[in-house]
């Protein structure tokens, strides 16, 4: 297995696309903190970017790098080497390259212009949503032979997860504006890593604004040390699920 | 001005002091051993000078005008149950003492120092340490409470009183005092013609700064920081708020100042950084506000539709979340010449005035003013597309909201 990891890995790299986007993150990163004179608001900045082309650029990649080694992958799995395996090589392969190019790229200078709480904590959001939507889109790979089908549905999944959801719940909340949905919208958040991510992020950030009843309520729930822990296990899962579905979908597969 | 005005009343109180004012002294190795025994003894306009020591004096009453002088901070102990000194003459002056532990009741408002329907006090340089209410004027006329330090530690509202409490007061001079832990640190009801200056109120449970059907007063260079719930001037009209900074007032109900029904009035050259309210104004009208910052805050200034006549020019708009929240879409009032740091226009005659207009209010702001909890939805994605397309379209964020002339640098103050 660590075989296959190490050639995808090298693979990854020969393919120049990653480096490209480490050399994208690292440029955005560096014009962002040296433009605004207030670290603060380049956090945010960051923030939106982080929440916007990490999850992109990872779904994107990892399911046309996923269709491009169909042949690959049928060489592996006329091998003596366990399905499992192979899949759980090219996640890590993948998981790990964009994680890399997300330190690399963000990470590394954003420590640089501000070492704080709030910059461990993005460092820590980007690597998990790169790593959870690279298991997202080897779950729509994996669930049509069809590559243009297989990219489209990443893209509908992306703009789901990061548009599409959000318009859902605005119009819930205006739908049930009668009802104290408050506590609810906690769960809600649940549903979608990139929300859930925004508010861990934003409640140690920018509170002022948040101070309101829901936020009140959310800072009671997300502020404490179980709620990070809760937030934080729930985004495994949403590494896990995904990932664990498209391993038996892929066992099963005909290829 | 101040100065100008003080000095005839100055003058005056030096040459009206009788020539024969006698000095009396208080203390454990004098002849009078407690405060009350000199003040049977003394005659109008003397001077009672009380050495070091603690004295335990129960109710002290102060009924001849009197100047009662501390030397090295004496104390005087309301042993939890006493209103620690009464003050029931004219002219009398206060002077370097410590008053502490006046006592807590829910009927009397007992106080460290009460001034009861008197003028010309003057109550300077005292150390008001666990008293229910600090210095306490009522009908007080021309009264000077100067550099006095209060400080108070309640947790509950009811168990506290105020630091400095003036009522149906006239002419108050309140300068440089610091009020820390009392209910409010300085109220004002139906107090007119006076000066609040200097001061620094500071962690007191409710309101930093309490004002109510108080005209003609000024307030000015005053630091009001993270009190319970901010700064609260209601009712009043005619009232001067210059170069005050309001700081770090948080909370659910926290706000800078929390302006209603104030009238003609000017608020100028003022502070407000990091409050979750910068200012929030509702029933205001005729108000004028010039060179104020808003630093940081979560809204730097709610606006409710009850506003009208309000001239907002040439302040600053920095780093706030919400530069302007607002409830309806009414506006009767005049945003004009002020720097928004979100905006986004441009300046092509370089006049150094922006070429379209800005409009403060955001749609995402009027949302969360309808449906509180959708600040779930904060910084994602779909509110920012949602504050794009209402920039170019507006159609729920008030149509005349905007400032025609926004500055494209920020006012140098």
């Amino acid at each position: 297995m660590r075989k296959i990891v190490k050639y995808i890995l090298l693979d990854i790299l020969k393919n120049k696309i990653v480096l490209v986007y480490t050399a994208f993150l690292l440029l955005i990163t560096l014009s962002v903190f040296s433009l605004e004179d207030n670290t603060q608001k380049g956090m945010l900045t960051m923030l939106n970017l982080e929440l916007f082309i990490v999850p992109l650029v990872s779904i994107i990649f990892s399911t046309i790098y996923i269709y491009n080694s169909s042949e690959f992958i049928e060489l592996l799995v006329s091998q003596p080497i366990r399905r499992r395996s192979i899949w759980l090589s090219i996640f890590s392969g993948l998981a790990g390259a964009l994680a890399l190019a997300f330190i690399a790229g963000s990470g590394v200078p954003m420590l640089l212009f501000e070492r704080s709480v709030i910059s461990m904590m993005m460092i820590g959001l980007g690597v998990m949503l790169s790593v959870i939507f690279v298991s997202i889109a080897m779950l729509a790979a994996v669930t049509t032979r069809d590559k243009a089908k297989g990219i489209g549905m990443s893209i509908l999944l992306w703009l789901y997860f990061s548009l599409i959801f959000d318009g859902i719940v605005l119009f819930l909340l205006f739908q049930f504006a009668d009802y104290p949905i408050e506590k609810a919208m906690i769960g809600v958040t649940a549903l979608n890593p990139i929300d859930l991510g925004r508010i861990l992020v934003l409640l140690k950030m920018d509170v002022s604004a948040l101070m309101g009843y829901t936020g009140a309520i959310f800072k009671d729930f997300f502020g404490t040390q179980k709620g990070v822990l809760l937030s934080f296990f729930v985004m495994l899962l949403w590494i896990a699920l995904p990932l664990l579905y498209s391993l038996r979908k892929f066992n099963h597969k005909d290829l | 001005m101040t100065i100008k005005k003080l000095l005839p009343l100055l003058l005056i109180a030096a040459f009206a002091a009788p020539a024969t004012a006698r000095q009396l002294t208080v203390g454990k190795n004098a002849a009078l051993k407690n405060i009350a025994q000199a003040l049977v003894i003394a005659a109008p306009y003397d001077t009672i000078i009380v050495q070091q020591g603690i004295y335990h004096e129960h109710n002290l009453v102060i009924d001849k005008p009197i100047t009662l002088l501390g030397k090295d901070m004496p104390v005087i102990d309301g042993e939890h149950k006493y209103e620690n000194i009464s003050v029931k003459a004219d002219d009398v002056v206060i002077k370097g003492f410590k008053v502490c532990n006046s006592g807590i009741s829910s009927i009397t408002d007992y106080a460290g120092i009460k001034i009861c329907n008197r003028h010309n006090i003057t109550i300077e340089g005292n150390y008001l340490e666990n008293c229910f209410f600090g210095i306490y004027s009522q009908y007080g006329i021309r009264c000077t409470i100067r550099n006095n330090t209060l400080k108070a530690s309640q947790k509950e509202e009811q168990q506290s009183g105020n630091g400095i409490h003036c009522w149906k007061s006239d002419s108050m001079q309140i300068t440089g005092n610091t009020v820390s832990g009392h209910r409010d640190g300085i109220y004002f009801e139906f107090v007119t013609n006076s000066l609040i200056w200097k001061n620094r109120s500071f962690r007191n449970l409710r309101y930093g700064l309490h004002f109510m059907f108080s005209n003609n007063d000024t307030y000015a260079s005053n630091i009001f920081e993270n009190n319970g719930a901010g700064v609260a001037v209601m009712f009043s009209n005619h009232v001067r708020m210059f170069r005050n900074t309001f700081r770090e007032n948080w909370g659910d109900a926290a706000y800078g100042i929390l302006l209603k029904e104030i009238s003609d009035s000017r608020i100028e050259g003022n502070v407000f950084k990091k409050n979750t309210s910068g200012i929030f104004m509702e029933g205001v009208s005729r108000v004028e506000m010039h060179k104020n910052s808003f630093y940081g805050n979560g809204w730097g200034l709610k606006i409710q539709a009850s506003c009208m006549d309000i001239k907002l020019n040439n302040n600053n708009f920095i780093g706030n979340t919400f530069d302007v929240g607002t409830n309806g879409s009414l506006v009767l009032n005049n945003f004009d010449h002020n720097y928004w740091d979100k905006y986004e226009g441009y300046d092509l005659d370089k006049n150094k005035i922006g070429d379209i207009p800005y409009r403060p209010v955001s749609m995402y702001s009027m949302v969360i003013e309808k449906n509180p909890p959708a600040m779930i939805l904060f910084r994602s994605f779909i509110t920012t597309l949602m504050d794009r397309s209402e920039k170019v379209l507006p159609s729920l964020t008030p149509e005349n909201l905007k400032d025609d002339h926004p500055l494209m640098k920020p006012v140098q103050l």
